[in-house]
């Protein structure tokens, strides 16, 4: 990297210089979030009670677990989508409700499942609007912004279409779309909310290496939600098991992906072989039936 | 790794073409817009009853003297600046509604704005028996303001406000109830029935610039929140937790936008009585011209609503011969043909 003008995809806010998994912020050893004794809940039904969570910073960390075990459900938390009923949340050691929506928004980015596509807009405008937590009525978009959305969409590929309509994009270029926007927003943790669904294997490998890249080049602190267990534990450094309300296990790919757990979290009979490819766990279920 | 801002130079000159040619398309699209209403303006003042040539109509606009004056100034200029008026604040209104529910069909009046406004005016007429020009725009202001306070109220009671579906749900309630109690006055009073299916059609007719001073501040002050409205409905644009995963406040999003629409609508209302159609397809029209930026789409609303509404409101003073037929009137039958137009050749936008 260069000691260009070059947008790195950070906020202000973190110290220059400060490097993927160096410490930046109030104390050398603040976790990017921490959820504290979190109690959550959609209506009535409680999903968790008394979380304590800590993700660290310049980490890739993903959630995994089956359906219904909370995964989305602390996510929202972590981005604030979700008031807990009890409990902190804290972003960069700052409790989240203490902060106003706006500097939470240059601190941390969310992408949801299901972002809505707007009507007649371009790809280089859609990123553009990564830019409003930085914009004021006084501080209209700038050429400092433009710049940021244009290492954006090169860091997505998207340079070619940034004049397409984005409704006319397929399910993987909209998706490298989202992520620029995320990437147009420069904080220092980004939160994906399953990125790969819908999305064939070539295109979710498309979007798991990019987030990989997001992470070691600009020292992004990524947590993300992921289904599939051995894309789970090859583009992550650590993996949060949830389910019956509570972290089933919270360690790295090899220790957290192990039959015992499996079974525990997912009811799954499984094999946890080394990857030929890469080393990495790769989770082959066992089919009883046809044995 | 990013490239320098500095490297991208050579293809930021050339540029994709089709980002060049939307881009830059959208200030020329907005002039020939601006150009269009002064145009379509000069063309409501010429004609009329009597054809009154371009040169006449611009000498008695500026000369007291000449026998054309009383005429231009008398009826066409009030008629004109007060079709440009509710045109271009149906238009914006209709942009942001469709923008804050995300909803191609929705109206302006949706959030119960028109109902309120006829009722109030009918009870106006029924308990005061006045139908004066400015008593009517008063009401009209008031019955808005409060119909679409009560509904925002009601829907920020229920599940909250960061689905637009509560707000629609209670305007479509609330609407439906001043209607049915608007018509049980007009229905059981002559008088008021006489005054009100005149009123309701919508119409420029016969309505002086009395008063219009009070409509163009409510539309003023509309114009500001829409202004300041319009990076919101950006955000919204992609969803509620995208919006506010960007930092945006979404109750105040609401608020800022339900105030600008009551307003403008309200205005518009009180002017020329509930007028249909402007209000949704203008925005159409200006989306497939400009897209679907709020910053470019407000402004184009406004301006395609103000051209639509003169241009229907001189057809009905030219069909009619000497009854001339309500811009409301036209405006369904014209405006309806337009929409099947956009909905048959499937160009019409999702939300």
């Amino acid at each position: 990297m260069t000691a260009t003008s070059t947008p790195r995809f950070r906020r202000a806010g973190a110290p220059a210089g400060s490097a993927a998994g160096s410490a930046d912020g109030s104390a050398a050893d603040s976790a990017a979030l921490e959820a504290r004794r979190v109690t959550l809940s959609y209506e009535k039904s409680v999903i968790f009670d008394g979380l304590d969570l800590r993700i660290e910073r310049g980490r890739v960390t993903t959630l995994v677990g089956a359906n219904g075990s909370g995964k989305s459900t602390v996510l929202k938390a972590f981005g604030r989508l979700l008031t807990p009923g009890a409990g902190t949340v804290e972003l960069d050691g700052h409790p989240v409700r203490s902060l106003s929506t706006r500097e939470v928004a240059r601190r941390l980015a969310i992408l949801p499942q299901k972002p809505l596509t707007p009507s007649a807009t371009t790809v280089r405008d859609l990123v553009s609007r990564g830019r409003h937590p930085h914009q004021s009525l006084l501080r209209p978009f700038t050429p400092h912004d433009s710049a940021v959305v244009d290492a954006a969409l090169a860091a997505t590929g998207l340079r070619g279409l940034e004049g397409r309509d984005a409704g006319s994009l397929s399910g993987g270029q909209l998706q490298r779309a989202w992520i620029a926007l995320i990437l147009a927003q420069e904080a220092p943790t980004i939160l994906l909310d399953e990125p790969t669904t819908f999305l064939d294997l070539s295109h979710q490998l498309d979007v798991l290496r990019l987030v990989r890249r997001i992470n070691r080049e600009h020292g992004a602190t990524v947590v993300m939600v992921l289904h599939d267990l051995s894309l789970a534990g090859r583009y992550s450094d650590r993996l949060v098991v949830l389910g019956g309300g509570r972290v089933i296990a919270d360690g790295t790919p090899w220790e957290v992906l192990t039959p015992a757990i499996l079974r525990e979290a997912f009811d799954l009979e499984a094999l946890v072989i080394p990857d030929p490819s890469c080393g990495s766990p790769l989770v082959v279920p066992v089919d009883t039936e046809h044995r | 790794m990013p490239i320098s801002p500095t490297a991208l130079a050579p293809t930021a000159l050339t540029g994709d073409p089709r980002r060049r040619s939307t881009h830059a398309r959208r200030p020329l699209v907005l002039l020939a817009l601006g150009i269009g209403v002064l145009a379509t303006a000069l063309v409501s003042l010429m004609l009329g009853s009597n054809l009154i040539s371009a040169t006449a109509v611009l000498a008695g606009l500026f000369d007291p003297a000449q026998d054309v004056a009383s005429v231009v100034w008398g009826s066409r200029v009030p008629r004109t600046v007060l079709g440009l008026l509710v045109g271009v604040c149906l238009g914006v209104a209709g942009a942001m509604m469709q923008g804050q529910t995300r909803n191609p069909l929705a109206d302006p009046g949706l959030f119960g704005v028109s109902a309120g406004a006829s009722f109030a005016v009918v009870i106006g007429v029924y308990v005061l028996g006045t139908s004066s020009v400015l008593t009517t725009l008063w009401l009209a202001l008031a019955g808005a303001t409060v119909a679409s306070v009560v509904v925002f109220s009601v829907a920020a009671l229920g599940r909250g406000l960061s689905s637009p579906v509560p707000l629609a749900i209670a305007g479509a309630a609330v609407s439906s109830l001043l209607v049915a109690l608007t018509s049980f006055l007009v229905l059981s009073d002559e008088t008021t029935l006489a005054a009100y299916r005149i009123w309701v059609v919508g119409s420029l007719s016969g309505r002086s610039l009395a008063g219009v001073d009070a409509a163009l501040l409510f539309a003023g002050v509309g114009m500001v929140f829409a202004a300041a409205n319009i990076r919101s409905l950006n955000n919204l644009a992609l969803g509620t937790e995208l919006a506010h995963g960007l930092g945006e406040n979404l109750l105040r999003a609401r608020l800022v936008g339900l105030a600008g629409i009551t307003l403008l609508t309200a205005s518009a209302v009180a002017i020329s009585g509930p007028i249909g159609f402007v209000g949704l397809t203008a925005p159409h029209i200006a989306r497939r011209l400009v897209g679907g930026d709020h910053h470019w789409l407000l402004p184009a609303s406004g301006l395609v609503g103000a051209v639509v509404l003169l241009v229907c409101d001189v057809i009905g003073r030219l069909i009619g011969g000497n009854a001339e037929v309500s811009v409301g009137v036209v405006l369904t039958v014209v405006g309806g043909i337009v929409f099947i137009a956009i909905v048959r050749r499937g160009k019409m936008a999702t939300l």
